[in-house]
């Protein structure tokens, strides 16, 4: 019988639910580890996974300084997505979309995965040209993609004002139906719940404090619980990279960590049943299933590693969601909060063997994280596991700065405020 | 965030441009040292903690500015014009 399901709910209640197991453990830290993961967000959470799951290595610990849940993985705007230019992305994030689409099953956790939809708003003819360009080459790819008329629009969220008389006029949008949103929350414990069945130790308010090293190669950590060894130490620590690397002595990286801020309304009737973004500077909004509106737009620009922002965003996001939905004007803001993001220098990930031996890298998530949660443990348990990148991340190594192979979605450069 | 200008005084950030790490340091121009030029690019120290960066007034006297920020808590320690240290007297307040 699968850990959850309508018989084990169904035996439970009979039983005054006094029978459930905490869905994962409390384990001291061993002495040593085939592999240690530090960080235990999302994307540490599903590394841990598949190594056990995909390459049965499940004498693995999880690190994680705080408590699962406090980081990023709970503190995003739910978004999943694969509506990218360049190949190399649209070819992970499909995967990592095609991930979620089983990851209820695939985890026995309802992960609440909601194929909603996600609409750019394109508000001049040229934006929507390069709309078109986009969603060309990701139906290039396999992947779903489809121009909307003001009209569609208008009738999939009659409360958004397409009227010419708006400062910035909607003139069309790309709308990807396969994408969505999930529970943050519920991805962060059924990974959690599924590496620990599997032999995972998830070590909680345990902070890595230093490496320990036998001449260039990394063979464990120091802690605030103590020395732990292991043959394999994975980085994938999000914000706090430049802060962990530079415990291993690596001082500079291609990543800028900024702070990212987010925001949640009061509880709405049913308003919006799509994520829907602002083409016009940058605001995306979808309602979740409580009814607030939960929203979010550019990062504040300049390095933070503070977990909250300034006001001036905070005017941004406003002006931007009243200007696709007046009618929100009188709506209550309920909480706003930040996270911190790593920021690479042309806005695509790296997931990597190195930068020393012993040690893997996997950072650079920029504010679109939580989408690659599933791709991002599946394709660093691979690289870990064989000590060689999966073909989804072989395009995702810290050197290709150095080698002039970026992958610069949006053409920036390297100014990571921008991406 | 309030930033004092040193010939503005204190204004709010968002009459400010943030331009960046101000800890790199940019090679000669003539020099063809790929590694200088990369990591002049694309390499950052990004502290937690006090940080060395640029910021321009571009919503006042655009002046471009040296400030030592911290980034756990935004607190700014130093502001000063880039062009020379001259420029944090009265009489040399000019950018």
């Amino acid at each position: 019988m699968a850990e959850y399901s309508v018989f084990s709910l169904l035996k439970n209640a009979l039983n005054g639910n006094r029978d459930w197991k905490p869905a994962w453990r409390k384990p001291d830290p061993k002495a040593s580890y085939d592999v240690i993961v530090v960080g235990g967000g999302g994307h540490g959470l599903s590394t841990a996974y598949y190594l056990a799951k995909e390459h049965g290595i499940t004498n693995v610990a999880v690190l994680e300084r705080g408590w699962i849940g406090s980081g990023n993985v709970g503190r995003n705007t739910v978004t999943i997505r694969s509506n990218y230019l360049l190949p190399p992305n649209t070819r992970f994030y499909e995967h990592s979309m095609k991930q979620w689409e089983n990851l209820s099953h695939d985890l026995n956790y309802n992960v609440m995965f909601s194929q909603r939809g996600v609409l750019n708003l394109a508000h001049t003819p040229a934006q929507l040209d390069d709309y078109a360009r986009r969603g060309n080459s990701m139906r290039h790819q396999g992947v779903d993609a489809e121009l909307m008329t003001p009209a569609q629009i208008k009738q999939l969220m009659p409360a958004i004002d397409i009227s010419g008389n708006a400062r910035f006029p909607i003139l069309g949008g790309l709308m990807q139906r396969r994408a969505g949103t999930a529970r943050h929350d519920a991805v962060a414990w059924g990974y959690a719940r599924g590496a620990d069945r599997r032999g995972v130790d998830i070590i909680e308010n345990c902070e890595v404090t230093g490496f320990l090293r036998d001449g260039d190669r990394i063979t464990g950590v120091t802690t605030s619980r103590g020395e732990i060894r292991a043959k394999k130490v994975a980085v994938v620590v999000a914000g706090s990279t430049g802060r962990v690397m530079q415990l291993a002595g690596i001082d500079r990286l291609p990543i800028e960590s900024h702070v990212l801020q987010a925001f949640v309304t009061e509880s709405l009737k049913p308003f919006l049943d799509t994520v829907v973004t602002f083409g016009m500077g940058h605001c995306y909004i979808n309602q979740s299933d409580k009814g607030g509106l939960v929203y979010g737009g550019d990062i504040d620009g300049y390095n933070s590693y503070a977990q909250r922002g300034n006001l001036p965003i905070v005017e941004d996001v406003m002006s931007e969601m009243l200007a696709m939905f007046p009618s929100l004007g009188g709506v209550r803001l309920l909480r706003s909060w930040g996270g911190v993001c790593d920021m690479s220098m042309d806005g695509s990930p790296i997931i990597t063997k190195g930068p020393l031996p012993g040690m893997y890298l996997n950072c650079g998530w920029c504010y679109g994280g939580f989408k690659a949660t599933p791709a991002s443990g599946f394709c660093f348990a691979h690289t870990i596991a064989r000590d060689e990148p999966h073909e989804l991340n072989a395009a995702f190594t810290l050197d290709r700065f150095h080698r002039g192979i970026l992958i610069d979605e949006k053409g920036q450069g390297a100014t990571p405020r921008l991406h | 965030m309030l930033i004092t200008c040193p010939y503005c005084g204190p204004r709010d950030v968002i009459e400010f441009t943030y331009q960046g790490d101000g800890n790199r340091e940019r090679p000669n121009p003539a020099s063809q040292d790929l590694e200088a030029w990369n990591a002049y690019v694309y390499d950052r120290l990004n502290p937690a903690g006090d940080h060395n960066e640029i910021w321009q007034h571009s919503g006042g006297c655009r002046a471009h500015l040296r400030m030592v920020r911290n980034t756990l808590t935004h607190e700014i320690s130093s502001v000063a014009f880039v062009r020379g240290a001259a420029a944090n007297t009265k009489s040399g307040g000019k950018p």
